[in-house]
């Protein structure tokens, strides 16, 4: 009893280095499992993206591209699919509603999306969350455009304002679609997907601005006023990709092959899970980078609470010379150090996770709005457990280096009072 | 003359200390080695070691208590030979049986006086139980600091380290006393008070050795202190050692 109060007495006498070392260790904790919150947080947005769609259908490509296209707005469509084969889909009875998908345009660096009303109906992220809009309404008029709430917030659009898409992807494009200008009809809510940095126009408008292109350039000598080309017939030629419900997730796979093995075309369709199972394998390589960064900081802030005890062992030799004078076994001796470098870990993994929470509270807001990233604020999960057992362990492991050192200085001390 | 009781018959006095034939030598080629044909403390005796540094008073003490094991001989305290016991064995025996004042900076210097005195009790039943016979342990320690002159608003003083360095001498008598031990060995314990304080520790130490029935080993290198003790040794007549003892005691 006594000597335990002593030990810590002799702890709280060191305060400010033991402090220290909490916090290094703490802010260790902090890291490490900050990361691994950041990393599943990540992962469950990036999974939160797209919502009870069944099936992603575009042309033949691999599935992670045509994820990544038609999803995340990220690389380009290899092929589009026809307009009928789109029809010829949508008219299967395993189908319960089609959205089509047509990319290719710009705004600003931002992609443009032509698509039908139903788009926001359909598009769900976060399991059940469907878009809603801050402002205006989906387009009725053919150069209606909806903004997601990054371009408007970017662009300080507003419902009303006119705007001008360009051709092709490049943030500066010297190809404009300037003769048919549209207009904002509606701002959708922050989502924390890529809806927030698309500009949605309908399918029709897709084919309006490019009736007289062809290759990527105007046809000379054959422009279309945007008046006349409302008098024109609109039906899109090809769409990108397309996303598609089911009545029954059952027929999920039977649709999958059914398309994958479609006569008239080479299709892809694929899960959207499958597909962002296959990203994760992608990115796990650099997942276990960070954790094995995060440990060495680990390691570091053990290495240097063990550098604070092995200083401290010098002064503290008249300590170890009084205990064994009055009977302490020099087994008791190492056991306090030890104890020591246990106490100090753990005082720095209970304050490490405390300061997490603490900040995860503080942050979830912002993070959530500025990144979309979703923190979970849960207890601790298994593997965290297990993560912060270990680090207590090595703590006290590493205790055994300064404990041993004072275990034969004592012995070789005896009586000596050494100062 | 206190020297006219040096050597009590042979046979009379088994002692409750008897160190025989002891060979010792630090690890190491040419290193420090102690040779002890034979000594004896009888019960409640006080005798006072004088040597030179270096002459190898340390490592006789801690042969003596038990944290230096001889490579041969008999260390026996209270009849029991403690060569044959186990590293532990001796360890929990100088709890029981020693009381130890060091020269100076006795005291773990971030605890309480009282916990400073209680400490040796955590390592020694029997003597946790004579010092609780009469009630708290806590009780114990601020009777036998009252008796060493320490002002009883000291007691639970938060931090030892506050003390004159007399008034931590007196704490570490009476951490040494406390639970009564048979032995008190005292290393050199007046050498950092001045003369005057000197006389008035001894004093106490004696009255309270006397008190607890316990003998009392002094190590020191001022035979003017001679006079006071049963019965004085120089530690070259008892021991012989190959040369300086390394460190300074």
């Amino acid at each position: 009893m006594i000597v335990l109060r002593l030990a810590v007495q002799s702890l709280l006498n060191r305060w400010v280095t033991a402090l220290l070392t909490i916090a290094t260790i703490a802010a260790s904790v902090v890291l490490l499992l900050g990361v691994e919150e950041v990393r599943t947080g990540a992962r469950q947005s990036f999974a939160d993206t797209i919502s009870g769609t069944d099936l992603i259908v575009g042309a033949r490509s691999g599935s992670l591209n045509l994820l990544l296209y038609s999803v995340f707005r990220i690389g380009n469509a290899t092929n589009n699919v026809t307009w009928e084969t789109y029809r010829d889909i949508a008219r299967r009875p395993e189908v319960a509603w089609i959205v089509p998908l047509s990319l290719g345009d710009s705004h600003h660096g931002f992609r443009v999306l032509g698509t039908a009303p139903d788009y926001f109906a359909h598009y769900k992220y976060r399991q059940t969350r469907g878009l809603a809009f801050r402002a205006g309404a989906p387009f009725s008029d053919l150069f209606d455009a909806v903004v997601g709430a990054d371009v408007a917030a970017r662009l300080g659009y507003k419902v009303g304002d006119a705007i001008v898409l360009s051709h092709g992807l490049g943030a500066v494009s010297f190809l404009e679609h300037d003769d048919k200008p549209f207009r904002v009809s509606g701002i959708l809510e922050k989502t924390g997907t890529p809806v927030d940095r698309t500009v949605h126009v309908s399918l029709a408008a897709i084919e309006a601005i490019h009736v007289d292109w062809q290759s990527g350039a105007r046809i000379p000598g054959q422009s279309v006023s945007a008046d006349d080309v409302r008098k024109m017939d609109l039906t899109p030629k090809a769409v990108t990709a397309a996303l598609v419900g089911l009545k029954s997730k059952l027929a999920a796979f039977r649709l999958q092959r059914a398309i994958n093995e479609y006569r008239a075309e080479p299709l892809s369709a694929i899960l959207p899970g499958a597909a962002l199972q296959e990203l994760w394998e992608l990115v796990g390589t650099a997942e276990t980078a960070l954790k094995v960064v995060s440990a060495m900081v680990v390691a570091t802030a053990i290495l240097g609470m063990l550098t604070m005890i092995l200083s401290t062992l010098n002064e503290r030799r008249r300590e170890m010379a009084i205990l064994r004078s009055v009977g302490a076994r020099p087994r008791t001796v190492l056991g306090l150090l030890m104890a020591e470098a246990g106490v100090l870990t753990a005082a720095g993994v209970v304050l490490g996770v405390l300061l997490l929470y603490a900040a995860l509270l503080l942050a979830r807001p912002y993070v959530d709005a500025t990144y979309g990233l979703n923190l979970a604020i849960g207890p601790l999960k298994p593997e965290a457990w297990a993560t912060l057992g270990a680090i207590v362990l090595a703590g006290c492991a590493a205790g055994l280096l300064p404990a041993l050192r004072a275990y034969r200085l004592s012995l070789a001390d005896g009586m000596t009072v050494r100062t | 003359m206190a020297l006219a009781l040096a050597e009590p018959a042979a046979g009379e006095a088994p002692g409750i200390v008897r160190l025989s034939d002891i060979r010792f030598a630090w690890p190491g080629k040419g290193a420090f080695s102690l040779a002890v044909k034979d000594f004896a403390l009888p019960a409640r005796q006080r005798i006072l070691l004088v040597g030179p540094s270096g002459s190898g008073k340390s490592t006789f003490l801690s042969l003596l208590c038990g944290i230096l094991a001889p490579q041969s001989g008999r260390i026996e305290i209270l009849g029991r030979d403690l060569t044959k016991l186990g590293a532990a064995a001796r360890d929990a025996c100088r709890a029981e049986h020693f009381g130890i004042i060091f020269q100076m900076f006795n005291l773990l210097p971030y605890g309480s006086v009282i916990d400073n005195v209680l400490l040796p009790l955590s390592f020694a039943p029997s003597r946790r139980r004579r010092a609780t016979a009469g009630g708290p342990a806590a009780d114990e320690a601020g009777r036998l600091l009252a008796r060493l002159g320490l002002e009883p608003s000291l007691l639970h003083s938060h931090s030892a380290a506050n003390l004159s360095v007399g008034q931590q001498q007196r704490v570490a008598a009476a951490r040494a006393l406390i639970g009564s031990p048979e032995i008190v060995v005292a290393d050199e314990p007046t050498s950092a008070l001045d003369r005057d304080r000197q006389g008035a520790f001894l004093d106490l130490l004696f009255a309270e050795t006397g008190a607890a029935g316990a003998a009392l080993i002094m190590v020191s290198h001022d035979e003017t202190l001679a006079p006071r003790f049963d019965r004085v040794l120089r530690l070259a007549d008892i021991a012989q050692s190959s040369r300086p003892e390394r460190g300074a005691a």
